[in-house]
């Protein structure tokens, strides 16, 4: 059982680390269009450098 | 809309330095920055498409295209104007229509939604997490295992449920401060009782800890609200970017001096000049020049009327062909215009009544809830004389009847329903709109604007002689009037080839006319050219002294139009046209389009009048309409939709707002909306269904967390599922 003490912080960690990479996404903006970049995705405009 | 966006510095316009409109435009960065409305975009080839188009146009330094707003950003020099993007777009073959860009700033609201989200992934984060460790506990940990267990969940459940479920406790206390209960005090109570009862069974090393229940409970309620606050705000800030296009501005005139000046500060007996193409910003008695004014969005006349010194005019009329002096008789709040937007006021505040599903529910469900719980713990209680035991089945119950699936039970579906509106082009700003339009049984429709596009065209062409059209061509081209661009564009699709005029010139108010062959030649108003008024929208042709010949027009039908009146009837509603315009005009038009009651020459108050007596014999209304004579019609009627091209306060009074010049989303949003009531009932059915089975168990005292946990998820995923099935 001694492992669930490196196990448990390691999951709250990685969990952690989840959470903060969705705040800064959410910061960047990045939910603002979900429909367009789901499309943007299909075009070859963008391909040699991306553009914000 | 005749609004076009403007750069003035707040230099250049010292007379307008206090409008709040110059404000706006102020902090606005040096390089403009304009938005455009694409209501008819939908994939790939439309996001390059306009991209490409605007980035061509000069001065555009960058575009760019959001496509679940549909919505465009643009970039661009002083020198771009909106409108000059719109027509680009519309030349490219994409719908587009300006938006204001001051408007847009509507931070507060994206500040909201992004804390229901920051919120909704710190609980997600939490649950997770929680529910792992409660796993270890469920599949049989015993002991100093198991307590660390509920001490790590605890460590991690109790901060997040303080910090992800502020929302609720906010609006609980505010209910019950004003003596009420509402959805959120069974919720409130259930999290800190889970959570207390929970820390003290952990503290005595108990077996049951609901940790994980509370946050989930968190998570599942938080989703639903962020849904629910989306859709709304969605809806609230286009609605309101659509409403704000026009900045009301008037050009005064005083002591031989043009000034720009905002409505407000005008008072009677003041002088404003009114360009051709231009809103009449006040009510008023023409002094001098001549001009026809169109008066369709204020009464639905399709014809101009003649407008000269002495005439009187009203505010949102549109001056077509030449400049007016009008002497203020009233200005802002006293204008018949600002009086229609009263009536609707008033007509709204009687709407706002109306309780929604989710509202009568929650009724039922709060003082239930809170009922079950507390007999439950007095049962126990004189069962057992165990406070602890009584208290830890209250928790149970209070979590078992959790309202995650209520909470997702109608904002699911509205989610789902409403984005599939907005897809098709059709905008919700109220809330409670789309249950409203499951319940129609009447379709109101007006004729001008709303059923035909508001744009006249030439009929019977062939019939006149040759020549003569080549005349009416080439003095058609001398004039802005509505009838005369339909007619010069018409004939020359036609090929004909205008003829040599002299002496060209236009008589405001009444026509144009010119010499041809030494003969004089008159294209305008029936009294001009000494013929009859006719009852349909005409404009006359005379030739020398020969008689005058009718030009007959008629407007054209909106797209979409035919297909949502038929739609409508095999649904089975019943179909009214009722407009301002004469009598011979709607029973023609009335015929064409299959619509077989027909009401016309309606003043606006018999309009609200007929739609209030019809929901006063039970009738459900749908009112579509356009102009400001439908406006308090639009408010008195159970549901109202308006088009993109109505005036700001027909949008303000109806629900839903078309967005793109086609008609047909109505018949879709009428049947979408009918399912979508339905899936909302299947959802409150088996949300009931789910607690109905699982409170005797939480009352019974045979509640575990696992059960509990098992019980929440499976009902929210199933309410969610259920809406997610709508076509």
């Amino acid at each position: 059982m001694d492992v669930l003490g490196i196990l448990i912080p390691v999951s709250l960690f990685l969990g952690g680390v989840g959470l903060a990479a969705f705040f800064w996404m959410l910061k960047r903006g990045q939910f603002d269009d979900p429909d367009g970049d789901a499309h943007r995705i299909l075009r070859d405009d963008y391909d040699d450098a991306p553009k914000d | 809309m005749s609004a076009t966006y403007e750069h003035p510095g707040p230099a250049a316009c010292p007379a307008c330095a206090g409008a709040p409109a110059a404000e706006a435009l102020a902090e606005l960065p040096r390089n403009g920055r304009l938005m455009l409305s694409l209501p008819a975009i939908h994939c790939a080839g439309c996001i390059s498409g306009v991209e490409r188009a605007l980035m061509a146009v000069p001065g555009v330094q960058d575009a760019r295209v959001n496509l679940t707003l549909k919505r465009a950003a643009v970039q661009a020099d002083r020198s771009v104007t909106a409108v000059d993007l719109v027509e680009v777009l519309e030349r490219a073959g994409y719908e587009a229509h300006e938006l204001d860009p001051g408007v847009l700033a509507t931070t507060d609201s994206d500040r909201r939604g992004r804390d229901l989200l920051m919120r909704l992934a710190v609980a997600f984060f939490a649950m997770m997490n929680v529910m792992l460790l409660s796993v270890a506990v469920w599949s049989g940990a015993e002991g100093s295992t198991r307590d660390m267990m509920h001490w790590i969940s605890a460590a991690i459940a109790i901060p997040a449920v303080i910090f992800c479920g502020r929302p609720f406790y906010v609006s609980a206390w505010s209910a019950l401060r004003v003596r009420r209960l509402n959805m959120d005090v069974p919720i409130t109570l259930a999290i800190l009782l889970a959570v207390g009862t929970s820390l003290y069974e952990t503290m005595h090393s108990g077996k049951h800890a609901y940790f994980d229940a509370a946050i989930a409970l968190c998570f599942f309620l938080l989703a639903g609200r962020y849904l629910d606050y989306r859709t709304r705000a969605s809806a609230r800030s286009a609605a309101q970017e659509l409403a704000a296009l026009e900045v009301p501005r008037a050009l005064r005139l005083r002591d031989g001096r043009e000034e720009t000046v905002s409505v407000s500060e005008l008072s009677p007996g003041d002088i404003v000049r009114v360009k051709p193409g231009g809103r009449i910003p006040v009510d008023g008695r023409v002094t001098d020049g001549a001009s026809e004014i169109d008066r369709a969005l204020m009464t639905g006349e399709s014809l101009p009327a003649y407008a000269g010194p002495g005439s009187v005019v009203s505010a949102g009329e549109v001056n077509l062909t030449g400049p007016l002096m009008v002497e203020v008789t009233a200005a802002g709040e006293d204008t018949a215009l600002h009086r229609i937007a009263d009536l609707v006021a008033v007509a709204e505040a009687g709407r706002n009544n109306y309780t929604s599903l989710a509202d009568q529910a929650a009724k039922l469900y709060a003082p239930g809830v809170h009922i079950l719980s507390v007999l439950a713990a007095i049962g126990w209680w004189i069962y057992t004389q165990d406070l602890r035991v009584s208290l830890n089945i209250a928790a149970a119950v209070l979590i078992i009847t959790c309202p995650c699936a209520l909470g997702l039970a109608v904002p699911a579906v509205t989610t789902a329903a409403s984005g599939r509106l907005f897809r098709k082009g059709m905008l919700i700003k109220d809330g409670t709109a789309m249950e409203r339009l499951a319940e129609v049984d009447t379709v109101i429709f007006d004729k001008t604007g709303t059923l035909t596009l508001g744009a006249p065209q030439p009929v019977g062409l062939d019939r006149h002689p040759a020549e003569a059209m080549r005349v009416a061509l080439g003095l058609a081209m001398a004039s802005a009037h509505p009838l005369a661009e339909a007619l010069s564009k018409a004939l020359r699709d036609r090929g004909v080839r205008p003829a040599k005029l002299d002496d060209l010139r236009e008589v405001p108010g009444y026509g144009v006319e010119a010499r041809w062959h030494e003969q004089p030649v008159r294209l305008g108003r029936a009294g001009w050219v000494g013929a009859e008024p006719p009852d349909i929208t005409a404009t006359f042709l005379q030739i020398g002294s020969a008689d005058a010949l009718p030009l007959t027009f008629t407007d054209s039908l909106r797209p979409g139009a035919a297909e949502t009146v038929q739609a409508l009837k095999a649904q089975g509603k019943r179909i009214v046209l009722i407009s301002g315009d004469t009598k011979g005009a709607v029973s023609s038009f009335a015929a064409e389009i299959g619509i077989d009651e027909v009401i016309a020459e309606a003043l606006p108050a018999e309009k609200a009048g007929f739609v209030a007596g019809l929901a006063a014999e039970g009738a459900r209304v749908l009112m579509v309409g356009d102009g400001l004579n439908d406006t308090a019609a639009l408010a008195a009627a159970h549901v109202s939709i308006s088009p993109a091209s109505a005036l700001d306060a027909s949008r303000a009074a109806s629900d839903m707002v078309l967005l793109g010049r086609d008609l047909s989303p109505i018949a879709d949003a009428v049947r979408i909306s009918v399912v979508a009531r339905k899936r909302i009932s299947e959802n409150f059915t088996l949300a009931t269904v789910y607690n109905v089975l699982a409170v005797p168990f939480a009352i019974a005292g045979l509640a575990t967390p696992l059960i509990a946990a098992l019980a929440m998820s499976a009902s929210s995923l199933t309410v969610s599922l259920n809406a997610l099935r709508l076509k």
